[in-house]
């Protein structure tokens, strides 16, 4: 049985390795420094380090769609504030 | 350091991951991969990119859906949680009745949703159904095949007839979970039956709450049977929801590449709806 009827692209694959490559840094992490950096941070939320990779990712998706919804292509824009927005989380969310 | 020990355990935990791949993760992936591309059959494909996208976010049809589909559920989770709150203070704690208040309770949540939208459908017809035709017997023109009015009506009510007794089970276990000691130290103190409620009751159904509030967001907000069984998205597009919707841009049209970048958008509203339920509430039970 081949994979030709989940119709992959190279981008969509790109995609879901660069999710499986987080995945794996957020393992490797977890193993070097285990229990996983709880805090309270700016929004007053507690989070680890799998809800900070949670909450960028969602919000990346979010400001993408934004863009897609208002400005449209190209999306190199979107791509630059989720980079942005992702840090952010990390550090201080 | 704290390293995490017993490492095999994870190995314990392989075949549930090995299901959600094949039942969740894998169909999810053909989505986002249907998503960026076009299709006229015959497996063949070919790339669209974002374009999908950028049209449904633009489409007043799937706006109105979404707007139709939070209307229901903020409707619903409105009416379904304090009545099923009620509904479980009012509910015998000891004797025979215990146990014949929870079959009652638990016989709307045993019937499959089709058979759910079949009943509510012969019970509301205007010309033969007991509802419908009572309603139209003390003088109001109730037809839910022809008003959208009375259609939601209708699908509000089946949704709270059929739901509201989880709400119930969920915050009766509660309640009964509540030891003696609480109550025996508000009557001490001459507390008032809404001084218990809202200080000892309340705050120890906190928990079960959420479960209950996430469960009929997440219910409704997929849902789909009922209302196509009970109306089929009508009379126009009146009760169509984003799930209705969805069906009929994948199946009825067959357009698989708008229907996949649809069903994303909605399973990341899905998705940030949830997170911001269950961290709200989760905030809530710590303070």
């Amino acid at each position: 049985m081949g994979l030709s009827w989940m119709a992959w692209t190279w981008p969509t694959a790109a995609f879901f390795a660069f999710i499986v490559f987080c995945l794996a840094v957020m393992s490797a992490w977890e193993y070097r420094v285990p229990g996983g950096s709880p805090r309270r941070g700016v929004f007053g939320l507690d989070t680890t380090r799998g809800d900070r990779l949670f909450i960028s990712l969602l919000g990346s998706a979010f400001i993408f769609l934004a863009w897609l919804g208002l400005m449209g292509t190209p999306l190199w824009g979107p791509l630059g504030i989720a980079v942005v927005w992702g840090l952010f989380v990390f550090r201080f969310v | 350091m704290n390293k995490t020990i017993n490492q095999k355990g994870w190995l314990f935990v392989l075949p549930v991951v090995v299901l959600v791949a094949f039942n969740a993760i894998i169909p999810l992936m053909t989505v986002v991969n249907y998503s960026v591309q076009e299709t006229f059959g015959d497996n063949t494909f070919f790339w669209s990119g974002v374009g999908w996208f950028e049209q449904v976010l633009h489409s007043p049809r799937f706006h109105a859906a979404l707007g139709r589909q939070l209307m229901f559920t903020g409707i619903i989770l409105a009416i379904e949680i304090p009545l099923g709150v009620i509904i479980a203070l009012a509910m015998p704690r000891k004797g025979i009745w215990v146990s014949v208040c929870l079959v009652l309770m638990a016989l709307p949540l045993l019937i499959p949703w089709n058979v759910v939208g079949a009943m509510w459908n012969i019970f509301a017809l205007p010309d033969i159904g007991l509802l419908g035709r009572s309603l139209n017997a003390i003088g109001w023109d109730y037809n839910f095949t022809r008003h959208p009015s009375d259609a939601w009506f209708t699908l509000i009510a089946m949704d709270v007839w059929h739901w509201t007794s989880l709400v119930v089970l969920l915050a009766y276990a509660g309640l009964v979970s509540i030891p003696d000691a609480y109550y025996q130290a508000a009557k001490i103190d001459g507390a008032s039956p809404w001084a218990i409620f809202r200080y000892i009751q309340l705050p120890k159904m906190k928990r079960v709450l959420t479960i209950a509030v996430l469960l009929r967001f997440m219910d409704s907000f997929n849902i789909y049977t009922e209302p196509f069984v009970l109306t089929g998205g009508g009379p126009g597009n009146s009760t169509t929801l984003l799930s209705i919707d969805l069906v009929k841009v994948a199946l009825g049209q067959f357009d698989l590449g708008p229907a996949a970048a649809m069903s994303l958008i909605y399973f990341l509203i899905i998705l940030l709806l949830s997170w911001i339920f269950y961290t709200l509430m989760m905030r809530n039970e710590e303070q």
